[in-house]
């Protein structure tokens, strides 16, 4: 699930949401569609909560370090 | 001695040397006279100075975005090419864009520009890409200083506090700004960063030129990655606002609209894992309440009182399946000898033993009426036991 983009992972959560609730899906179908659902919703939520803020700044030769603003 | 050639050939030759590249683009001022707005939609007119006068037409396609109705006596500046008109030998102005006077060098190559990105498509809709949901990273190019990036960042925190961001420092104005900022754009190509905000503060005109610049424009549509242009302020428009696929009007929209509200997406992804946790307990609310009704059913609570009904059913149909068998025999043997009594009553032979007789021709068609004989025919005549053959001696009618 690494490859999958949050705005994916999203839209596929909707849909199972959206066919849980208006489907007549058997209870074992249920259950599989509500397991994945769970998987993308922790996805989701771990792709919101994700580590802190981090600013960076690439130089023109590539190298890549702390953003600070500069003081004009 | 010269060869004559034809007017046509001659024209032609005109034509061809008035295609060099001096007279392909060019800019001219000069006073409209003889302006005739044809119902075709093209424009017709001249433009004349103290000693000088050119024939100039800007068709329907070209003047449909003037955002103003050039009038007789305007000093106006026609920008486009020079070309013949075959039948008259005429040469005129094709006028791509029609400008007033008193523009500056710089609107005037920023106009022409405009219109030549836009013929090329630059600038369509049909271009522009979508920005992500969630950006990945955000790459954001202008000055390493000022309050710019200072905004940018401010409401990207704001709005999402686990934002990433990697900054390409890059000139905003002056003479190597573009070429800072085309390096810029370059150099992110090859990162992670998922959408870019180029841009910087407001300024003059001439300061926001870095943005106007034809070779920035061409790497921007060249860019892999979706860009938002943030120039300056509301009002100001540059040419990399044309070709972005967003345009913000200033860095801090910008900011707004590459990132989404982190409160906003939580709440989301909370109501959806809601709902699916709500549907899967009413779900299993109702399964159980429906196993419980089934095991509270006579079936199950005895497991043989199922088979005695059955068992009770199959001898009652026994039972009466007997019943019928006999009963039927009876019923069925009155109903035949009356079927039979109803068959005797119609058939002739019952007429005949009473003493009637049938009287048919030779071909043996029923005799009904006299006349249908003529004496001396033969006739059949049927008995109820045995019949004639006769011969008519009379007829009576």
């Amino acid at each position: 699930m690494s490859e999958l983009k949050f705005e994916e992972a999203l839209a596929r959560l909707e849909e199972i949401v959206r066919s849980l609730e208006q489907g007549e899906a058997p209870l074992d179908e249920a259950l599989v569609l509500f397991e994945e659902g769970v998987k993308l919703a922790r996805f989701c939520n771990e792709k919101l909560d994700q580590a802190e803020a981090k600013i960076e700044v690439m130089l023109n030769d590539g190298q890549i370090e702390a953003f600070e603003v500069k003081e004009s | 001695m010269l060869q004559p050639i034809s007017v046509s050939e001659l024209t032609k030759q005109i034509k061809s040397a008035l295609t060099s590249p001096a007279f392909q683009s060019i800019a001219v001022e000069g006073e409209v006279s003889n302006f005739i707005h044809h119902r075709s939609g093209h424009m017709y007119f001249s433009l004349k100075d103290a000693h000088s006068r050119i024939k100039a037409v800007m068709f329907r396609g070209r003047n449909q975005r003037l955002e103003f109705l050039p009038k007789n006596g305007d000093t106006l500046i026609a920008v486009g090419s020079i070309g013949v008109y075959e039948p008259n030998g005429e040469y005129q102005i094709y006028v791509d864009l029609l400008l007033p006077q008193g523009i500056g060098d710089l609107h005037l190559a920023f106009e022409q520009l405009k219109e030549r990105l836009e013929r090329e498509g630059l600038f369509d809709a049909s271009r522009k890409r979508p920005l992500p949901a969630l950006p990945h990273r955000i790459g954001v190019i202008t000055s390493h200083s000022g309050a710019a990036i200072r905004d940018i960042l401010h409401v990207l925190l704001r709005r999402y506090p686990g934002v990433q961001v990697l900054v390409f420092p890059a000139l905003v104005q002056g003479e190597g700004a573009p070429a800072s900022l085309i390096d810029a754009l370059e150099l992110a190509q090859g990162t992670d960063v998922d959408v870019i905000i180029m841009g910087r503060g407001g300024g003059s005109f001439e300061e926001l030129s870095a943005f106007n610049d034809e070779q920035l424009a061409r790497a921007m549509a060249g860019s892999r990655i979706p860009i938002v242009s943030a120039c300056g302020h509301e009002t100001d428009f540059t040419i990399a606002d044309f070709v972005a696929d967003l345009r913000a009007p200033t860095p801090s929209a910008a900011a707004e609209l590459v990132v989404p509200l982190q409160e906003d997406l939580l709440r989301e992804v909370a109501s959806l894992q809601n709902r699916m946790v709500g549907f899967l307990e009413r779900k299993i609310r109702s399964d159980r309440r429906y196993v419980k009704q089934l095991s509270q059913s006579p079936l199950l609570q005895r497991p043989d009182y199922h088979v005695n009904q059955l068992r009770q059913r199959l001898d009652e149909l026994w039972t009466g399946l007997g019943r019928y068998q006999r009963h039927g025999v009876v019923l069925k043997r009155g109903k035949l000898a009356n079927v039979v009594g109803k068959l005797e009553t119609l058939s002739p032979l019952q007429t005949l033993a009473r003493g009637y007789a049938i009287c048919q021709t030779e071909q043996g068609a029923i005799l009904r009426q006299a006349y249908d004989v003529e004496p001396g025919e033969i006739v059949h005549v049927t008995l109820h036991e045995g019949s004639l053959t006769c011969t008519v001696e009379g007829r009576h009618t």
